[in-house]
């Protein structure tokens, strides 16, 4: 496999634009990411479109209809959550298998005010939700975090303390949906959604896009001086377990993913810089601090006591405000993320820059199941 | 739709595939699952093939206890309009290896608790709606053995 650079970056706010259509938000996003790599649609040679709601209608050539419709492949993906991470490795594959020198990963949605996801669709006379448990996420994952109550003795204000670091962070994120400060009494005292998650431990939905421009390493040094490298991509679903689908693991595939993608890169997680993880809920960050390596198994409500991954403490998690602030459109999750690694490591992350950031962490989680890791380097 | 046929009696329907209701109305609703012969994993309901070892021959079919314990739980309350909430969510394990998503009544929603982990639960069964058809949809639910 080739080396692969990421040239081009392009995101718009994540938030609700009830006056615009999802094609034209790819679109901006898109062509953001070619001006930044300063080249023209006409130069990409592979486009890869992560929309979940939207990829059976053919997304990502009514994007190129819209920005340049240069009759290249073009491929739509759904992944879960991890539907934008998993085109940005389709595209970070045509490169790195030498077929493409340029390709475009463009992740996008339009959730509007969604609500509560997990419902279900199908005949709602035989629903379960509320006669045999639950299936929305908030309740899902709040399961996953009560899991971790019970191993090891965590309590409700450990993930609590989880939305306010985040949501300091996204303060100083232009691109995020929310830039609001939630005091640690706040979040506890919020409405609860499902215990031990309450409201400001919940991401909300909406709209957004972002999208990254990758080049092989002989193409990267004709447009920038300053690559940024993808050291690893790994993508896993669930082995068996015996809980699952009963009860939605999240943990396995990311451990797994975390292996997969230390030894593609050759370090550790003691090497890395920073961190942006899927925190859809709180209690999912504090599982995957556990999972990714960042603390040992345990260890994850003390890592969040001593501020550890706030920025400027030992391995800062979710610079960007995570999706408790950003939001979280849900096929442009996976490609922001990355992106937000990028600028790190460029040292273009304005108020809530990681100094001297070298090499950064992107995890997403879809349920049922798709992990990706990637790991972004200078 | 023919009158004898508008007039055929009402049914009493699992809400899911995995609890079977005896036509005998003396015998109890129970919770069924499939085990695989090759490696023992046991799945809710009916299985093509093992999920765990992938062994394609057909699995046994078992019938699963009507007790088992909180694993974990949650509890909701923000939910789908119509439902009363909050509601204890909770994820129980059977002994037979297998675990049920289920409702469980007996706990004070208001006041979650670490002691709720490994508690004893009995399913009972209980017509939760009817369908646009007019049969019972019938739901396994569970209460705190004390």
């Amino acid at each position: 496999m080739r080396d692969v650079a990421i040239v081009g970056a392009g995101m718009i706010k994540f938030g609700r634009y009830p006056d615009k259509d999802v094609v034209s938000l790819a679109a901006d996003a898109a062509i953001g990411a070619l001006k930044d790599a300063g080249i023209s649609i006409n130069e990409v040679e592979m486009v890869a479109s992560g929309n979940l709601y939207q990829s059976n209608a053919m997304i990502g050539q009514r994007i190129m209809k819209e920005i340049g419709a240069t009759g290249v492949p073009v491929v739509n993906v759904a992944n879960a959550c991890a539907t934008g991470s998993t085109a940005f490795r389709e595209a970070y594959m045509a490169v790195a298998s030498g077929m493409y020198d340029v390709a475009l990963a463009i992740g996008s949605e339009q959730m509007g005010k969604m609500g509560l996801l997990g419902a279900g669709g199908g005949n709602r006379d035989y629903s379960t939700e509320g006669v045999m448990g639950t299936g929305l996420m908030p309740g899902v994952f709040g399961q996953a975090g009560v899991e971790h109550m019970r191993k090891y003795g965590t309590k409700m204000e450990h993930f609590a303390k989880i939305s306010v670091k985040n949501h300091k962070h996204g303060v100083h994120n232009p691109y995020a949906q929310y830039q609001q400060e939630t005091p640690l009494e706040d979040v506890m005292n919020a409405r609860m959604i499902a215990w031990p998650n309450t409201l400001y431990m919940c991401c909300p939905t909406g709209d957004g896009a972002a999208a990254a421009v990758l080049m092989s390493a002989e193409k990267a040094k004709q447009h920038t001086t300053k690559p940024i490298w993808v050291a690893a991509s790994a993508l896993t679903s669930d082995p068996w377990q015996e809980r699952n689908p009963t009860m939605f693991d999240v943990n396995t595939l990311t451990r797994n993913a975390a292996k997969l993608a230390y030894d593609q890169a050759g370090i550790g997680p003691e090497e890395l810089s920073q961190v942006e993880l899927h925190d859809c809920f709180a209690t999912a960050e504090l599982i995957h601090y556990e999972n990714l390596g960042l603390c040992g198994d345990g260890e994850a409500g003390d890592f969040i006591d001593r501020g550890d991954p706030q920025i400027g403490g030992r391995i800062p998690v979710n610079a960007s405000g995570g999706l408790l602030s950003k939001g979280h459109p849900l096929g442009a999750t996976g490609v922001a993320n990355i992106l937000e690694i990028v600028w790190h490591l460029r040292g273009q992350a304005g108020g809530r820059q990681v100094e001297n950031s070298k090499v950064g962490l992107a995890h997403v989680i879809g349920l049922g199941s798709a992990c990706t890791i990637h790991i972004i380097k200078k | 739709m023919t009158q004898e046929t508008a007039s055929e009696e009402k049914k009493r329907n699992p809400i899911v595939p995995f609890l079977r209701i005896p036509e005998d109305p003396k015998e109890e609703p129970y919770l069924w699952g499939s085990k695989c012969k090759a490696c023992g994993a046991v799945f809710l309901g009916e299985r093509i093939a093992c999920g765990k070892c992938g062994d394609t021959d057909p699995l046994e079919e078992v019938h699963l206890s009507d007790e088992g314990e909180i694993y974990v739980f949650s509890v909701v309350h923000q939910t789908v309009p119509g439902l009363e909430a909050p509601y204890v969510a909770a994820i129980i394990d059977l002994p037979e290896g297998v675990s049920v998503r289920g409702n469980v009544y007996g706990l004070d929603p208001e006041n979650p608790s670490p002691e709720w982990f490994g508690k004893k639960v009995r399913m009972y069964t209980e017509k939760v709606r009817t369908d646009r058809e007019g049969n019972d949809v019938i739901a396994a639910k569970f209460r705190v053995l004390n």
